[in-house]
């Protein structure tokens, strides 16, 4: 397929394979090396580059990304930044500060960083959380980025919109990607290629059919009503972490503890539901608060209960050719939830345990429980022995501690490099207690403490 | 001053654009190959059956390597025992060792083929774990190495208080973020010009000359930069050069390698886990009378580097304190695993958390506050003037060079200048025998304690504790002494070649090589501060084994000193020969070299005005320089000498709040104050400490390695290997360097300060078991990495 986007300013078409990454592309076919492979996962961020389209800048792993998700977009890396001998304000400050080493993460930092000071943002740890640097220590390129945050954000950065061709592996309407999915049942569906990604880098996967889903403008957004949120599939997870800070703080935290920004920007709430992995973080938040998933196939509809979707460990209810069209959370679900997601590292690492509860208290009666938890079983699950342990109980510590044993007879978690499955039971209980411990008003979160007399 | 000043790295420009180049970004001639290795799936076993047919005609396969294809000589990749063979036939040791070898046209068809390969072995038992190992009497040298002095079993015995304890500390992945990489374009007649990315360019022409049948002269190793090293390719290059090398000259192409980051953690080796037993008895203070350590390391599958690195940790199982009673008993257990190998520290980091632990763990059995028992047990101070009044340099100098006459008033019973109040003098003699004349850390201690407002702090923090029953917070003191030298006595030494070209450019060269910490800037600081020249002039070129010959590893943290050293004699000869030249021509001796001038009796002369009449006079303005390490003499069977040249010293303070409920952590602060001497360069000299503190904090927090039951490394990605991000670094992070010269000898009065502050994390460590401590009467007895599950696993046992 052609496939036309804007690189450091110029237009670009490139008919390569559709499953070419941006990476091999700006390296191999441009002779642009100033991009840098560092694992080849999305997870070192040595090869992040500034995308923009009509939405604004966003950072993204070139690694992982995909031509034909750029179609119609304007990429800059780091050899577009500066504007002949006058650098970018964050390139210089890196330099000023001492803020490269082996300079090899260097051209990703320095990416990431200039995207942020475009829009303004000033969590740098946040912003820095998908860019690994082993020689520094971090903290002076974090001098850098608070020195370049007053600079003015140089002209010439900027994405001019132009006209491209429609590609048919890139739909650009629900209906249109309903009617080319009916014929063709076998293709793999790419959304932001954060999951997809891998299988071409890693496993060395030939994909033979591909759909690529970021034109679909329809399933991009988020529908309010009085009582829910109707998220389309392909919103992206960074859209997250702003919907829900004002119902439910501590999901919208868990979103922006969710991978890295340069992750958030690519990967979609419907991919995170999708793909079915049991240790992804936004079926157990969801389920917990009640949400519905909204299924399309052809011109049929159907919506089930997020938690039924998830049968077994790689068997989702989702039929050929069907795929997630939207998740609606209904607005009730999210006044008392909580969402604990506990990993080996704060940022940017998968959960060993990811535990949600949504639980009511009636004049100190627990008059409902909804409980959730990714990385105790084979898919995200319920814990309804708890539950059951739960409801009708006065909200007491004695009520807690005779619901802990419950847990070993909701969940056999596994042992795995992330956690044991002792780990994994023993923290999940106490995470009921620490739920507990927040309503007594206790400091449970180590996030919240600081240094010092 | 071009030395002293805090000057960027020599190319952050070129970072910061892009513009730097590494092995992978090098443009290759066309028609280039790519390589990549089969790698085996067992971790002990004998390959029984190899179909290799589909790797064959997968597309873009030009060649495919098994070991038959060398006969009886199958190209070694060892730095040590000639124990790694390129391809393996037969007997397979770990999982991910190469069996073939596949070179295509490009690097993703090389790895789409590269995993076509159907081997078929049988299974032979693995010796996965220390107990295994140790059961199976499987290690290198015929049996422990046992270092020590005085009499540690009947000191302990008689002493009035005795712990036993054991501490597990994991490896640790050198997570370079770029991962191993070499190119090969062969030259006429046979030659071969290798690009790689090593921390050890002499090695590679080694060990490339070697598999190719060719003398060293025939091959010649370029390395501008390494995307990070941290001691990760000293070794570990081999097996990229010499597979390139091969297929170089059996294509006649330029062929490339670089490791998909999943081989490169599957194949290469690590920092050495350690399993580190104790027993120590001590009086009612806290002081050490006798001492018995048990280090058992796990060599891996080849012998690599192991055997020093395995001595270094003993030889700081002291670190800053001295054990009039010791014995270290060392084991350097063979096992089916990734071969471990350098890694930043080289053992240093172990010994030296063993013995941190040990005073740890008689602090909470005296319950002394830990800073407490430490000081008791150091080292007696060196005598020192008070911090910042610059007297050493004076002292030093004006025993005209003779630094070691000043042993005689170091040892003047009243210590009226000791800035560190130490009250009675308890030893100078490590249990090597090597007496430490250096030691500052008394002083520096002070400073730390006052600077980081430590007793209000940890006041503050044990109420804290008192009213928090679920966030629980902990302070840890860590202070290191690192000995500096090349324990393998004959690789302290370094060469450099300086050339000034008639137009008064210097072109630069010496045998270190850059990996990220600077060295290039230190040292052109050097050449910039002998000719009295700007840094523009000054040239930094790639290390090339054709400049400067039979290189040591930049290693060690010994760049600055050794090829610092070897720059400066370099730029002597030079400046000597034109000093002559001036008193042959003007008559004037005395010469002044500054801001780009020549001073010389009434004449001033630019730099480049005096070098073309000097051209034109035919003065030789080329000179080689040569550098080695004096004093030191070691014998490692015997574990006594003098192996360092000095000791480089550090401490660091951090708090930390842990949730006892999960066990996740935060570092809220930390305080440093760091031992450079006189820094060539203290930004730079900075960002090794800020980079080494949260580096070290890492090893000790969430990297963990994890093998399943079979051998298979689970942790083989950054996504399930979890090195320091970001927000790990500590919220407050404060780094003073100690403000006093080297009393050695050495470049410019200067440090090496490449390994030492990793250990400086050890005090996160500390940390987190403080705060776990505070959670029930037991010693917690945490265990390396401390992941929140290890935290929580020691909470239980505090209330066990």
């Amino acid at each position: 397929m052609e496939i036309t986007f804007r690189l450091n300013g110029a237009l670009v078409t490139t008919d390569e394979p559709p499953t070419r990454t941006l990476l091999d592309y700006l390296r191999d076919s441009r002779g642009l090396t100033g991009t840098k492979e560092g694992c080849n996962e999305g997870d070192c961020g040595a090869c992040t580059v500034m995308v923009e389209d009509a939405e604004g800048k966003k950072p993204l792993n070139a690694c992982i990304l995909f031509l034909p998700q750029l179609h119609g977009k304007s990429v800059t890396t780091v050899e577009g930044l500066a504007k002949g001998d006058t650098l970018h304000p964050v390139q210089q400050a890196m330099i000023d500060e001492h803020g490269s080493q082996c300079g090899f993460c260097t051209p990703g930092i320095v990416m990431s960083l200039a995207t942020a000071h475009a829009r303004g943002e000033t969590n740098h740890e946040d912003v820095l959380a998908g860019n690994l640097c082993r020689c520094t220590g971090y903290a002076p390129i974090l001098r850098a980025a608070q020195k370049a945050e007053e600079a003015p954000v140089p002209d010439g950065l900027d994405h001019a919109p132009f006209g491209t061709p429609s590609v048919i592996e890139r739909p650009e309407s629900a209906d249109e990607l309903a009617a080319l999915y009916a014929m063709r049942p076998d293709a793999v569906l790419i959304a932001g290629a954060t999951d997809v990604g891998l299988w071409v880098t890693k496993q060395m996967r030939d994909l033979d059919e591909v759909i690529f889903l970021n034109g679909v403008e329809d399933l991009k957004g988020i529908t309010e009503t009085d009582s829910a949120f109707e998220i389309g599939a392909m919103t992206p997870i960074a859209d997250l972490i702003p919907l829900f800070k004002p119902y439910a703080p501590s999901l919208s935290e868990m979103y922006r503890r969710f991978a890295s920004t340069q992750v958030r920007a690519a990967a979609t709430l419907g991919g995170n539901i999708a793909n079915g992995s049991p240790i992804g973080d936004s079926p157990p938040p969801l389920i917990a608060a009640g949400a519905t998933l909204t299924l399309r196939k052809g011109e049929d509809h159907r919506t089930i209960p997020l938690e039924d979707f998830f049968i077994a460990y790689g068997k989702q209810d989702r039929a050929a050719s069907e795929f997630v069209e939207s998740i609606t959370v209904p607005k009730a679900g999210l006044a008392d939830l909580k969402v604990y997601k506990l990993s080996k590292r704060f940022d940017q690492d998968i959960s060993a345990v990811c535990g949600a509860f949504n639980i009511t208290l009636d004049r100190g009666t627990i008059s409902d429980a909804c409980i959730a938890f990714g990385g105790m079983a084979g898919t995200p699950a319920r814990a309804k022995a708890v539950e059951a342990a739960l409801v009708d109980q006065p909200w007491t510590m004695q009520t807690i501690e005779a619901a802990l044993p419950k847990f070993a007879e909701d969940y056999t978690p596994m042992s795995d490099m992330r956690a044991s499955a002792a780990y994994r039971l023993t923290s999940a209980q106490n995470m009921l207690k620490r739920y507990f411990a927040e309503t007594e008003g206790l400091t449970t979160s180590v996030l919240t403490v600081k240094e010092g007399a | 001053m071009a030395v002293g000043s805090a000057l960027p790295h020599d190319t952050a420009h070129l970072h910061v654009t892009g513009e730097a180049r590494y092995i992978d970004d090098i443009p290759l001639p066309a028609g280039a190959l790519h390589l990549a290795f089969g790698l085996s799936s067992v971790a002990h076993g004998e390959i029984t059956s190899m179909d290799l047919s589909a790797v064959r005609s997968a597309p873009g396969v030009v060649r495919v390597y098994t070991a038959e294809d060398f006969g009886d000589h199958v190209p070694d990749c060892s730095p040590s025992l000639g124990d790694e063979p390129l391809l393996t036939s037969d007997e397979v040791q770990f999982i991910g060792q190469p069996i073939f070898l596949v070179v295509a046209t490009s690097h993703q068809a090389a790895r789409k083929a590269a995993k076509l390969g159907k081997i078929a072995y049988k299974e032979l038992p693995a010796l996965l774990d220390y107990d295994a190992a140790m059961e199976a009497e499987s290690r290198f040298e015929d049996g422990p190495r046992i270092y020590g002095c005085g009499d540690a079993a009947k000191a302990i015995a008689e002493a009035p208080h005795k712990i036993e304890g054991t501490i597990e500390m994991g490896g640790q992945e050198h997570f370079y973020l770029e991962g191993q990489a070499a190119a090969c374009v062969p030259q006429e007649g046979g030659d071969m010009l290798v690009h790689s990315s090593t921390q050890h360019p002499s090695e590679i022409q080694h060990k490339v000359a070697h598999a190719l049948h060719i003398p060293m002269h025939a091959v010649r190793v370029e390395t501008r930069r390494m995307g990070g090293g941290f001691g990760g390719k000293e070794s570990q290059g081999n097996w990229l050069a010499i597979a390139c090398a091969i297929a170089a000259r059996d294509t006649g192409k330029p062929c490339k390698m670089r490791y998909d980051r999943d081989d490169d953690m599957i194949i290469t080796g690590k920092r050495h886990d350690f399993r580190i037993s104790y027993t120590c008895g001590f009086d009612d203070e806290g002081r050490i009378l006798g001492i018995d350590f048990l280090q058992l390391t796990r060599a891996g599958w080849s012998m690599d580097l192991t055997l020093p690195v395995a001595d270094r940790a003993m030889l700081h199982a002291d670190n800053a304190y001295f054990l009039p009673n010791a014995r270290i008993e060392s084991h350097r257990l063979k096992m089916n695993t990734q071969s471990n190998t350098a890694y930043r520290g080289f053992g240093g980091p172990q010994g030296v958390l063993g013995i941190e632990r040990v005073v740890d763990h008689i602090a909470h059995t005296l319950g002394r506050d830990p800073i407490e028992v430490r000081k008791l047990n150091y080292y007696d101070e060196m005598v020192t003037p008070t911090a910042g009044e610059g007297l050493p340099e004076d002292h030093v100098l004006s025993v005209e060079g003779e630094p070691t006459s000043l042993g005689s008033i170091e040892h003047l019973d009243d210590h009226p200048q000791h800035a560190g109040g130490q009250v009675t003098p308890r030893g100078k003699l490590t249990p090597y025998g090597q007496e430490v004349e250096d030691f500052i850390l008394h002083g520096m201690t002070e400073k730390l304690l006052e600077t980081s407002n430590y007793a209000a702090r940890k006041a503050a923090i044990a109420k804290w504790n008192a009213e928090n029953p679920i966030i629980k917070k902990g302070l840890g003191v860590s202070p290191v002494k690192f000995g500096i030298s090349f324990t393998l006595t004959h690789l302290n030494q370094a060469g450099a070649l300086v050339h000034i070209y008639n137009d008064g450019s210097i072109h630069l060269n010496h045998g270190g090589t850059e990996m990220g910490q600077g060295l290039f800037q230190k040292v052109a600081q050097v050449a910039a501060q002998e000719f009295g020249v700007s840094m523009d002039r000054v040239k930094i070129t790639a290390t090339d084994t054709a400049k400067v010959p039979n290189t040591s590893a930049t290693a060690a943290s010994s760049g600055s000193d050794l090829n610092g050293m070897a720059v400066k004699n370099a730029c002597d000869r030079i400046r000597t020969r034109l000093e002559v030249f001036i008193l042959e021509r003007f008559g004037e001796s005395d010469v002044t070299w500054a801001k780009g001038k020549v001073h010389f009796g009434v004449h001033e002369m630019d730099f480049a005005e005096l070098i073309s009449l000097a051209y034109m006079n035919r003065v030789s303005l080329s000179a080689t320089g040569f550098y080695k390490t004096p004093k030191i003499e070691w014998d490692r069977i015997k574990g006594k000498g003098r192996p360092f040249f000095y000791f480089a010293h550090g401490i660091a303070i951090t708090e930390v709040a842990l949730d006892t409920l999960t066990g996740e952590n935060r570092i809220l602060r930390a305080d440093i104050l760091h031992d450079a001497g006189a820094s060539l360069n203290p930004a730079i000299d900075k960002g090794q400490i800020e980079g080494g503190y949260v580096q070290g904090a890492g090893w000790l927090t969430t990297e963990e390695l994890v093998w399943d039951d079979k051998g298979m490394l689970k942790t083989h990605a950054p996504s399930t290997y979890k090195i320091p991000a970001c927000s790990d670094a500590p919220d407050v992070f404060n780094v003073d360097l100690w403000d006093g010269r080297n009393r050695e000898e050495t470049i410019y009065r200067s440090k090496a300060v490449g390994e030492p502050p990793f250990m400086l994390g050890i005090s996160a460590f500390l940390a987190l078991s403080d705060a776990c401590a505070a959670c029930g009467p037991n010693y917690p007895a945490l265990n390396a990495p401390a992941t929140p599950e290890e935290c929580l696993a020691a909470i239980g046992r505090t209330r066990a």
